[in-house]
């Protein structure tokens, strides 16, 4: 693998930069690996790159049904913050927030992470108190979040609209300082050369069409590149979990649904934080190319169209407007819908199937991008031990029925 | 934006509706004799079909009744719609009330 650092890209820079080689290979796919990772995401790529740093296993294909940064690894707000109200979740974020705060160094690609602050809004008394006792919790788990005033949002937001005469005032909110954005395509290239640098295989354009099972273990995926067998198998899909699973022969507690987001015309840099606002419900942020990235609300209906409907849309704008009046001339230049997996408790499935030698990893819902190293991480702990990882037990697929739910509803800070 | 055909009101904009999710999803009449596995199978387990999906919808901006749809969940085609309590039109489908294990 060719460094990336200063002096290299000062050399390649003297014969145009034409001598770089590809970031991964484009291998052909063996009949059998030790271990198979479906979904070549983010949370598939990190889990192959943990796998073969942290635990020496290195004859790993992981397998893409498109290409690499092409899924919904591609196609979120880049969003990360570690600000969630329960204990199981607040350490599965934060670990992901550390790993995060290194992976720029460790994976020698640059991710863009910039952590420019998270701030929610809270519209009412009673949102207050509830902003008030989540930045208590979340301080509890030695995570940092502060209360905010109007005068303090003010500071670091001028353009927002503070106005008593809104039809939903700003009272208040909170923000992580050490949440922000990162590239989300660099996370997926980062993770793939990385991956590919310790001798795992990345198959794009490689569909499993059937899960060849006997004596509750898989034995191997057919594939739109023929046959594949490995020891251990690691489902990483995201929108389609339940498509895969049932062809392995069991349910998922999943709906798939569109969650969109677009992009503004570029403008030049005003904003300088990440905003969210549950109760007018938007998210937004500005890119370092001055575009404002604005986040929607899920379509309550399943979909894999990638496509949402426009009503979702015009709520999404009259809530930016109801904040920044500013923007009311602004430009939308391009819109999209990816397809997310959502568990009845907003919180993921990490952990064992009914089969034996397969694991899963899903339901990440509407806030994965910002768990891609701390799912991975903890992902490859279970496929290579067999057993969950401390901070993902609680997230195992037999917690529907054991009833221990971990309701993340409201700590998604806006309500899909 | 899905035009969804509400069997009474014919077809209406979808911001009129809202979600009931899959219709095949039919709450045993004897919870008590179910496991722990068959109870949570009913409550939180889905086929979340990719393709052809049979669906309730709710019409609650207009005439407040339930119904069914089959809808693709890919191209988002709805192609039939009919009362909460009768079967599917064509027979096909055995998602009603009226079929709950007795």
């Amino acid at each position: 693998m060719t460094r990336y650092s200063a002096l290299n890209l000062f050399q390649k820079s003297r014969d145009g930069h034409k001598g770089w080689p590809e970031a991964w290979r484009k291998p052909a796919p063996k009949s059998s690996y030790d271990i198979v990772i479906v979904g070549g995401g983010g949370h598939g790529l990190a889990t192959a790159y943990y796998l073969a740093k942290n635990y020496g296993i290195n004859n790993i294909a992981v397998l893409e049904k498109g290409w690499i940064g092409g899924g919904n690894t591609g196609r979120n707000t880049t969003i990360i913050r570690s600000n969630y109200l329960w204990n199981e979740s607040a350490h599965l974020y934060e670990l992901s927030l550390k790993l995060y705060e290194k992976l720029s160094q460790e994976l020698n690609f640059n991710i863009m992470l910039s952590q420019r602050g998270v701030i929610n809004l809270a519209h009412s008394q009673s949102e207050m108190h509830e902003v008030t006792r989540r930045v208590s919790a979340i301080r509890l788990n030695g995570i940092d979040s502060e209360v905010l005033t109007p005068d303090q949002i003010k500071s670091l937001i001028p353009i927002i609209n503070l106005s008593s005469k809104s039809r939903y005032p700003i009272l208040g909110g909170s923000i992580q300082r050490r949440g922000g954005v990162a590239r989300h395509d660099a996370v997926a290239w980062g993770f793939a050369r990385a991956a590919d640098n310790l001798g795992i295989d990345i198959i794009e354009n490689c569909e499993v069409l059937s899960v060849s099972t006997s004596n509750g273990i898989v034995r191997s995926l057919e594939t739109t590149r023929g046959c594949i067998g490995a020891k251990k198998f690691g489902f990483v899909v995201s929108g389609h979990s339940s498509v895969l699973a049932e062809k392995a022969g069991f349910r998922l507690p999943i709906c798939s649904q569109p969650l969109q987001a677009l992009v503004s015309e570029p403008l030049k840099p005003f904003f300088d934080v990440v905003l969210m606002s549950g109760t007018v419900h938007v998210y937004l942020s500005q890119s370092d190319k001055g575009e404002l990235v604005l986040g929607a609300g899920t379509d309550k209906y399943n979909s894999y169209s990638q496509r949402g409907s426009l009503s979702v849309i015009e709520e999404m704008m009259s809530a930016s407007l109801e904040l920044f009046p500013i923007l009311s001339r602004l430009k939308v230049m391009r819109m999209w819908g990816r397809i997310v997996d959502i568990c009845p408790d907003a919180s993921p499935i990490i952990g064992n199937t009914p089969l034996r030698n397969l694991y899963i990893n899903c339901g990440w819902g509407t806030g994965g991008f910002k768990a891609t190293p701390g799912s991975g991480y903890v992902f490859a702990h279970n496929i290579a031990t067999g057993e969950p990882h401390n901070l993902a037990a609680p997230f195992s697929l037999d917690r529907f029925a054991k009833g221990k739910l971990i309701d993340e509803h409201g700590a998604a800070a806006v309500a899909h | 934006m899905l035009n969804i055909p509400c069997p009474w009101c014919g077809l209406r904009s979808e911001v009129e509706f809202s979600s009931g999710g899959e219709s095949e999803v039919i709450r045993p009449l004897d919870p008590l004799k179910k496991s722990d596995h068959e109870w949570s199978d009913y409550l939180f387990n889905r086929t979340n079909k990719k393709g052809w999906h049979v669906e309730r919808w709710y019409h609650i901006h207009g005439c407040r009744k339930w119904f069914h749809i089959e809808r693709n969940t890919i191209t988002h085609e709805i192609r039939s719609s009919w009362p909460i309590t009768e079967k599917h039109p064509e027979g096909n489908l055995s998602v009603s009330y009226s079929d709950r294990e007795q």
